[in-house]
């Protein structure tokens, strides 16, 4: 590598420094002949591309091609003016985050999970809560000092609160996976206006998580955290914990 | 040649644990039925449309009568006491219990003899109209040819019934051999199917009629182009099992994914009405000659692919005896199973290989229908190619029937053109390069895949028996499948469930059990 990274200045890395070079692939309702590539070409010219070589075009049928293509791209980033907000805890195994809520909270934490209105998906949720975990993370169910409830999927916002209210939990966790139309955004902008209405929001943490979520996101949304892909039950269990003894 | 020995004993007690446990049912599915069985019933006498505010007739028809507690006696009675008594065609007298002018409670008791003549005059229509539609996908199949082995399956689900017709057909030119038209997410919990063609979804498109007449059409037509019949699917699932089933036999749907366990597992619909639903849902693909398909998949997106692998087993035989209580020929169960094993582990391909032939020899004469890795494709569209590739592979060398082809952008969107099209792409490479592969290589006998395998059996056979020796609805109870709790009189749509009166009639159940030699 070069010895010298211009972080003001910082383009896609082909297999020189800043060559700007990317790969593209997308398809259009085009032939998949000489004219669908310059279509392709002309295209990926408006998008700002330079040494555009479209490498492949292939027929879709019902008159679309897929086409995959290399080009150079002119604009740049400054890495040091990037901000993004994420979830800024330190990170604890299970044993070190019992050990904590132990010391610092000497109680057990309640955590109600569910996927809520239409998503019916609890792969996200499950790798979070459940006993067995994912990727050698023990689930939040395994977890001494925590009480865990998986509600599953499908759950309405109306019943989630009713059983945080019961069980007067410390957090809520909610997951979405399915995105189309946005469908997402509409569940959770659901589930914390019901949680302001009924007093409840700022009695407990809100956390969402899902493939298409992240901590920004969340918190535009309302919520103290959000996790994307990637996340792990550790980082999840952290937040909780770091967030209630600092309350 | 690639196949596995494990002594035929254990399997043949594998198989009576799983009976012991769906014969026990047998008070349940014959002395009980449910809303969407008589909503079912009423479909098949020829209703159907809605109210303006959405409400299927059928639906409306069901709770009136259960107010006036008169459904006991099953809905084809009342309607066809009305027809006689009017004159009128089942649609017309539907029509006029909508507009208030009829009530159905209210007419007077019309002679038995003839009541009876115009039920099974009705009855015989349908199922005359459903076996013209199992003879046209036969005389299709005569005459293109009969479907690829494995199958390449392919979902299109853009919530808008016209954008799927496209797509269905791109795939179809592709190479596709069944198209599935996945439902709204939401709509396994509906308990009523929605109405007429619909143009928006969340991550699916709403099975209707209408929008399954579409896509049977759309679908006709590219055949004809490619001379090829393109099979049809949907899901019999949920609240409206039996409904989507008669939907899907009246329209010439091929397969429908019907499984006896999953409602109750995995979208908390009440026990009783689950196994009622099936037990009559599969009695109609049965005779419509619909390939069903089981979702045992589920057990591994929710639990380790290994350490739980013997569940999948245990299911895939539960679901095997309750399909052959419902009159489901071997050759017409697509038995399920997944390819969900964490690709970090060692020899992943060994255990898959081992899970795959264990089901092949189990169900020999099954199109089993094998799903794609899912748990641990999370983005990265690279390695979700090459493990599709992998999964290709397995499915090839062990004969699957219905390989639902695993999707790069899995975890990302659905499915684009593209993404459908390099899956079709992929399966059909590994599938010509490997294609007689297997017959030329054995499996040790004393090696990691057979012994795998065994075990994954032996598993299985002391979890059925756990479960026969404590009943279906304890075991449920005490949360043994899957780790949930799910009790017998608690979930979605109990209250649709009811005991039948001494004089109830579903005479589509009866004369399907007649034609299937079922007692």
């Amino acid at each position: 590598m070069s010895t010298k990274i211009d972080k003001t200045f910082i383009r896609p890395y082909g297999d020189t420094m800043n060559d700007g070079r990317m790969q593209i692939s997308f398809s259009m309702p085009v032939k998949a002949d000489e004219s669908g590539k310059e279509a392709a070409r002309q295209l990926l010219k408006q998008m700002g591309l330079d040494e555009i070589e479209i490498c492949y075009i292939a027929d879709l049928s019902e008159g679309f091609a897929h086409i995959v293509a290399y080009g150079n791209t002119s604009a740049f980033v400054d890495l040091t003016k990037i901000q993004v907000k994420t979830v800024d805890t330190d990170v604890m195994t299970m044993e070190e985050t019992d050990e904590f809520v132990e010391q610092h909270l000497g109680r057990k934490i309640t955590i109600i999970g569910a996927c809520i209105e239409s998503d019916a998906h609890t792969v996200g949720i499950d790798a979070i809560l459940n006993m067995k975990g994912y990727n050698h993370r023990y689930g939040l169910e395994r977890y001494k000092w925590f009480n865990t409830v998986n509600m599953g999927a499908q759950v309405l916002s109306e019943d989630l609160l009713a059983k945080a209210r019961e069980m007067n939990a410390d957090a809520i966790l909610v997951s979405q996976i399915v995105t189309q139309k946005n469908i997402h955004v509409k569940n959770l902008t659901r589930l914390i206006e019901m949680a302001e209405a009924e007093g409840l929001r700022d009695k407990m943490l809100f956390i969402c998580g899902g493939p298409r979520i992240n901590h920004d996101l969340a918190i535009e949304l309302g919520y103290d955290a959000g996790f994307g892909a990637g996340s792990y039950s550790t980082d999840v269990a952290s937040f909780i914990v770091t967030k209630l003894a600092n309350k | 040649m690639l196949h596995l020995t494990i002594p035929q004993d254990k399997i043949d007690s594998a198989r009576g644990f799983a009976k012991q446990i769906t014969h026990s049912l047998e008070e349940l599915l014959n002395s009980y039925s449910s809303v969407t069985i008589e909503r079912t019933v009423l479909r098949l006498l020829g209703i159907d449309g809605a109210l303006e505010d959405g409400t299927p007739i059928p639906n409306y028809i069901v709770d009136q009568l259960k107010s006036k507690n008169a459904l006991d006696k099953g809905v084809a009675y009342w309607i066809s006491n009305a027809i006689v008594y009017t004159g009128l065609s089942a649609q017309e007298v539907a029509n006029s219990v909508k507009d208030g002018k009829l009530e159905l409670t209210q007419i007077a008791q019309q002679p038995t003899t003839e009541v009876i003549k115009v039920m099974n005059d009705l009855t015989q229509k349908m199922i005359d109209h459903i076996k013209q539609q199992r003879a046209a996908r036969e005389s299709y199949f005569a005459k293109y040819g009969p479907r690829n082995t494995p199958s390449l399956y392919v979902i299109v689900a853009t919530g808008n019934i016209y954008e799927d017709v496209l797509q269905a057909k791109a795939a179809a030119k592709q190479g596709a051999d069944i198209i599935a038209v996945i439902r709204s997410t939401a709509q396994s919990l509906l308990d009523y199917v929605p109405y007429g063609a619909t143009t928006e979804g969340f991550g699916g498109t709403f099975a209707t009629q209408e929008n399954f007449r579409i896509m049977r059409k759309a679908l006709d037509e590219v055949g004809a182009e490619i001379n090829k019949y393109i099979s049809l699917t949907n899901y019999a699932s949920g609240l409206c099992m039996p409904e989507i089933a008669a939907m899907g036999a009246m329209e010439r749907l091929d397969l429908m994914l019907n499984d006896a366990m999953y409602g109750i597992l995995f979208r908390d619909i009440n026990p009783q009405r689950t196994l009622l639903d099936q037990y009559f849902s599969r009695m109609i693909n049965a005779v419509a000659g619909i390939e069903i398909q089981t979702g045992e998949d589920n057990y591994l997106t929710t639990s380790d692919a290994i350490e739980k692998a013997y569940t999948v087993t245990a299911s895939q035989l539960i679901n095997e005896s309750f399909a052959l209580l419902s009159g489901v020929s071997p050759e017409k169960m697509g038995i399920g199973h997944a390819f969900e094993i964490d690709p970090c582990i060692e020899n992943s391909f060994s255990y898959e290989l081992s899970h795959a032939l264990l089901t092949k020899t189990l169900f020999p004469h099954s199109p089993i229908k094998y799903m794609p890795p899912t748990k641990h494709v999370t983005g990265n569209i690279f390695e979700a190619y090459i493990i599709n590739a992998m999964f290709n592979m397995v499915a090839q060398m062990t004969g699957q029937g219905v390989q639902l082809l695993g999707m790069l952008t899995e975890a990302v969107h659905t499915p684009h053109l593209a993404d459908r099209a390099l899956a079709i792409d992929n399966a059909k490479y590994v599938f010509n390069a490997v294609k007689d592969f297997s017959s030329e290589i054995t499996i040790d006998k004393e090696g990691f895949i057979n012994k795998r395998a065994e075990a994954v059996l032996d598993e299985a056979i002391s979890f059925l028996k756990r479960v026969a020796e404590q009943g279906l609805f304890n075991a449920l109870e005490k949360g043994e499948f899957a780790n949930i709790k799910r009790a017998q009189t608690s979930g979605k749509g109990f209250e649709g469930v009811f005991r039948k009166s001494e004089d109830y009639i579903n005479p589509f159940m009866d004369k399907i059990k007649q034609e299937l030699n079922l007692d």
